[in-house]
């Protein structure tokens, strides 16, 4: 976005856009402005009114109003003065004094304002009411401390999606009626609001059932809202900050972890929590509240790496996954060219494959769009994605477009979500039948590639779907009806006043039913589209110019995914929409980039982060102690392509990756030392790990790593498809996809979030099977069977349960042939 | 945000440089010349004569330490003490960590977690007297009183460290209880007529 205008704030000349509120634009520009209530990326609330400036001369909230070319700001005047000072001073009022103990002391937004406005005294005064804190599980609200600033409503609404928090009736005295006219406007008005209101459940119930992203206590300014393992933990003075890098999932998000000494005896540092830049990236709760999954405790074995270095020299393939950094991909790269070893990690060749299929109609290497684009769209389609947990941040983009953007968006997943659903009226879910996601891309093509690009073939192929039905539609019309009526009338020639029928013309609305000849999409019968599918569509379409399609892992793992990978091409090419592809795990795409990865297994596997013949794991169970991504410096290949430095947060005592290659031949002082060979990788650049930084400017701009570079590729001029085959899955289903919170076995590992896993399933799919939360089932497919115990998801709905990868006891991968559904028998035991 | 401290990965030599020490003289002659000239400087001689003028004036004022002692003033920073409320015998100190944060030689510890009744718990706490330059600040910036120092000097053991028994420094429960306990005078205690200073704030009800 360009910066077209010029607006002046105390006198210092600035560039930015039109329509840009000034706030952002005063941020941009290291212009300082109270504000209190304002989130970049969600609407404004104006609940507390502190950002006031004056605009050509007009008392405006900085958070809400918009630059206009020329416009000339002050942003302190005698009477803005007088409000602040008011403002502050509510703030205060009745506002325990507890900082001493507080979890959000020294980082405070109350204590920061009320020093930076310098209130000394009050005048203020309402009888204060008793108000419990409540404990919602990973969260803690003490509503004594809350501003109500519904900055957590705010977030959770047009972000996260959830809307599962919400303003509700405080109770308590009126303010004294006096204050009205005794006090500056603003303030009387935000006191006035706030004395009414309270933070609570949306269904207010007394647990609050969200997908426990944590957002919410990110952003709020006080003490109100706070992580409940962190209460009373540690001082935030204490802790130092570690940048890095979310390693949970391709969303890559900037994250501190914050460190401090471990306890009094032990000085080793230990992470405390996880922070964010709440304005520019949002967390989910496996990011907020996984952090400790690192290998403790490791140490240098010797015999067992002795034993390694015999194992690797011993070994002809080496499978692991996508939980391990470019720079450690890169090492296997090197060490298969050095020594010809297969490397084996199907879930990132699927993907590689996916995106080499997609490759050959698009020219491009990889997919065009991000998710800072999604956010930025107005219409959003996600196809072969379990949204919510495959990529939380893919879902926030999702929800905060359509939110933002006055957008719509379409949901095409066979499992039913309610937390997608609920995201708002203007999200339609289309759950249709595993297998036809490649139906979705063609209904995708049907209703919006250019049809005169578009090649012949398709097009034909696409309107042999189509067909003339006669449907009854119900129609209001306006019809003349003639009534009689009344009327008083002078009788001239009897002068008296005498009643007269006289008739009158009317339209009155009249209800009738006509059939009439429409378009039959089978498509859209076949993917058990709502019968409103058409009309709904049309309405969301309205006003609409970005769009945006984002496509998930269902899609790579599909028996047809070399036919799918061309069809999203195609999607990209003749449509409007741009397009991202959702990688499955944290560093899914830079691995399919940098390594050059193998089908067939060898005689002998070494495994890292997964059992084989020798094990590598950074969780502590396998053969030789590897650290985990905690405990590393590297880089991470995300989503948004691009590659995110991580720092060590934690020390580690034993052996990695580098260390073996060394024995092995290569030579590197330190594994980042290989973060500038990346550039011989296609799309990576020859950086060193030093000079990537990882920040955000106060414009909100990511200044992190660095993008991969745009890789055209040979186009091939055939753009021909296969068209749909009749393929389903009988019987019962179940799907492949991790509960929210939990990605793998590392999410696991932390302490907040370590769980078993089991089989979840909705509702409606415990009734079917009659079984209740707690049963053993045995889930059978056609390649193994796993006992797991029923656990009740109340976020999905509908029929399809599914079971977990992060929970390696149950070993749920083998069950599957590669697609993310199977068909599978269920029994009670 | 600076990335520096994370682009040192030689650990063993952080924070760690070198100071400019002369070198060891290393022949015979050297070493002779090095100690003829700490024996002979001037100084020796001007104490020699201070020590005698007092001797002949025969005005002595030698206290006879460990018989007497002098007392020490309300300001006088010895090691450390934990006060208790009155009445109650409660611990005075609620666990804010400002005296952790504004030790100057980093020596104060302490961890903290939420008890049952829902209020922060001080577990433990600690000060590493080997590395205290009892400069006072804890002291002045506790909000509660809860730490002073006292005056106790007299300490006897290898190691400075050894004088911080948490238990040692807190407040007996029965002195607090029975209103013994000194309040503390020093350094960030309260000031005399605070009272008059302060504004009050309006209250509702
Ligand atoms: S809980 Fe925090 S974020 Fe929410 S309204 Fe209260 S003060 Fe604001
Ligand atoms: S944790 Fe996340 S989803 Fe739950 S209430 Fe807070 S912001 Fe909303
Ligand atoms: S798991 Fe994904 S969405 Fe969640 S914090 Fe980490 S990178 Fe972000
Ligand atoms: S006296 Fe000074 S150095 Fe000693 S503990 Fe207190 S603040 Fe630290
Ligand atoms: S400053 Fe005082 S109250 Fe705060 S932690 Fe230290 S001793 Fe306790
Ligand atoms: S920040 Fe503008 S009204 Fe609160």
């Amino acid at each position: 976005m360009e910066n077209n205008i010029t607006i002046t704030i105390d006198g210092k000349e600035i560039q930015t856009r039109e329509g840009e509120f000034i706030l952002n634009a005063a941020r941009a520009n290291n212009i300082f402005i109270p504000a209190i209530c304002y989130l970049t990326r969600c609407s404004p609330t104006l609940a507390c009114r502190i950002c006031l400036v004056e605009a050509d001369g007009k008392q405006v909230y900085a958070c809400n109003a918009k630059a206009k070319d020329g416009m000339n700001i002050t942003t302190t005047t005698e009477n803005i003065e007088t409000e602040k000072r008011a403002i502050m001073e509510v703030y205060d009022v009745n506002h325990p004094l507890e900082c001493g103990v507080c979890d959000q002391s020294g980082e405070c937004e109350l204590q920061n304002y009320t020093l930076e406005v310098g209130v000394d005294s009050q005048s203020y005064s309402v009888p204060d009411t008793h108000k419990e804190a409540v404990d919602w599980g990973l969260i803690h609200y003490d509503p004594a401390l809350c501003i109500v600033c519904e900055r957590c409503t705010t977030v959770c609404k047009d972000m996260i999606g959830d809307a599962a928090i919400k303003t509700v009736p405080r109770g308590g005295d009126a303010l004294n009626t006096d204050y009205k006219a005794q006090m500056p406007k603003d303030a009387y008005a935000m006191w006035n609001k706030l004395n009414k209101s309270l933070i609570g459940t949306a269904d207010r119930s007394d647990m609050l059932d969200c997908t426990d992203c944590g957002e919410c206590t990110a952003v709020c300014p006080v003490g109100a809202l706070v992580s409940s393992d962190f209460q009373y933990a540690s001082n935030a003075w204490e802790q130092k900050q570690v940048p890095a890098t979310c390693a949970h999932c391709s969303a890559g998000c900037q994250i501190s972890y914050d460190v401090k000494h471990t306890d009094i005896e032990n000085s080793d540092e230990k992470i405390y929590r996880v922070k964010n830049e709440w304005n520019y990236v949002s967390l989910c709760g496996a990011g907020r509240y996984g952090y400790d999954f690192q290998n403790a405790d490791a140490v240098k074995d010797e015999t067992a790496f002795n034993a390694a270095i015999a194992a690797f020299k011993k070994a002809d393939t080496i499978a692991f996954t996508s939980s391990i950094t470019n720079e450690e991909a890169f090492i296997l790269r090197r060490l298969k060219e050095e020594r010809g070893y297969k490397l084996i990690n199907n879930e990132a060749k699927v993907f590689k494959t996916f995106l080499d299929d997609y490759s050959k109609i698009s020219g491009q290497q990889l997919y065009g769009a991000d998710l800072k684009m999604v956010h930025a769209s107005d219409f959003v389609v996600s196809i072969g994605s379990a949204l919510k947990t495959d990529n939380p941040n893919a879902r926030f983009a999702f929800n905060n477009s359509i939110t933002m953007n006055k957008g719509a968006g379409l949901y095409f997943h066979p499992i039913k979500d309610p937390v997608i659903d609920g995201l708002s009226k203007n999200v339609m879910s289309i759950n249709h039948a595993p297998l036809q996601e490649e139906t979705a891309l063609y209904l995708m093509l049907d209703l919006f590639a250019d049809k005169e690009n578009l090649p012949k073939d398709i097009t034909k192929y696409l309107d042999s779907f189509h067909s003339k039905k006669m449907i009854t539609i119900e129609e209001t019309i306006k019809e003349e009806i003639i009534e009689k009526v009344m009327v008083k009338q002078l009788n001239k020639e009897t002068g008296e006043e005498e009643e007269v029928e006289v008739e009158k013309k009317k339209m009155v609305p009249k209800k009738v039913s006509k059939e009439v000849e429409v378009d039959d999409n089978a498509l859209l019968a076949q993917l058990g589209a709502p019968a409103d599918f058409d009309e709904k569509l049309q309405k969301f379409l309205k006003k609409k110019e970005k769009f945006s399609l984002m496509v998930g892992p269902d899609l790579y793992t599909h028996p047809n995914s070399r036919n799918l990978a061309r069809l999203v091409a195609l999607v990209e090419k003749y449509t409007q929409f741009e397009l991202v592809m959702i990688p499955a795990l944290a560093n899914t795409l830079g691995v399919s980039l940098i390594c050059d990865l193998d089908e067939e297994v060898g005689e002998y596997t070494i495994g890292y982060n997964t059992k084989a013949d020798f094990t590598l794991s950074a969780l502590g169970d396998g053969d030789l102690d590897m650290p985990a991504l905690n405990q590393q410096e590297g880089t991470l290949t995300s989503i948004n392509k691009r590659v995110n430095p991580t720092n060590v947060a934690l020390s580690y005592g034993g052996y990695v990756l580098n260390d073996i290659a060394n024995a092995l031949g290569l030579d590197a002082k330190y594994t980042i030392d290989y973060t500038k060979e990346l550039g011989v990788v296609k799309g990576f650049s020859r950086e060193s790990f030093d000079d990537l930084p990882n920040h955000y400017t106060n414009s909100g701009e990511e200044v992190r790593g660095y993008l991969l570079k745009r890789i055209g590729i040979r186009r091939s001029s055939n753009e021909s498809v296969n068209e749909l085959e009749d393929i389903a899955i009988q019987s019962d289903i179940v799907y492949l996809a991790n509960p929210v919170l939990q990605f793998t076995a590392f999410t696991n590992a932390s302490h907040q979030l370590h769980g078993e896993g089991g089989l979840y399933g909705s509702e409606a799919f415990m009734s079917k099977h009659a079984l209740n939360a707690g049963d053993k089932v045995n889930v059978k497919t056609a390649q193994g069977e796993v006992r797991a115990v029923m656990i009740h998801d109340n976020k999905i709905d509908g029929e399809i349960a599914y079971l977990p990868t992060f929970d390696v006891n149950l070993n749920s991968e083998a069950l599957f042939s590669g697609y993310r559904f199977s068909s599978a028998s269920y029994t009670k035991v | 945000m600076s990335l520096e401290q994370f682009q040192d990965r030689n650990v063993a030599e952080q924070n760690y440089f070198h100071v400019d020490i002369p070198d060891y003289p290393t022949t015979g002659w050297g070493k002779v010349k090095r100690a003829a000239s700490r024996t002979f400087k001037g100084e020796l001689f001007v104490g020699l004569w201070v020590v005698f003028r007092e001797m002949i004036k025969f005005d002595i004022h030698t206290v006879q330490y460990p018989k007497e002692k002098l007392p020490v003033g309300p300001r006088y920073r010895a090691v450390h003490e934990m006060q208790r409320l009155f009445e109650s015998g409660t611990e005075r100190c609620i666990g804010c960590g400002l005296c952790e944060k504004i030790c100057i030689s980093n020596c104060i510890r302490m961890e903290t977690k939420l008890d049952e009744n829902s209020r922060k718990l001080v577990t433990d706490y600690t000060i590493n007297l080997g590395r205290c330059i009892f400069c006072g600040y804890c002291a002045e910036v506790c909000p509660e009183l809860a730490i002073v120092h006292g005056p106790r000097y007299e300490n006897v053991s290898d190691q400075r460290a050894h004088f911080t028994d948490f238990s040692d420094m807190l407040t007996p429960i029965d002195a607090a209880i029975s209103g013994t306990q000194k309040e503390f005078d020093g350094f960030g205690a309260v000031t005399p007529h605070e009272d008059e200073r302060v504004k009050t704030t309006p209250l509702a009800y």
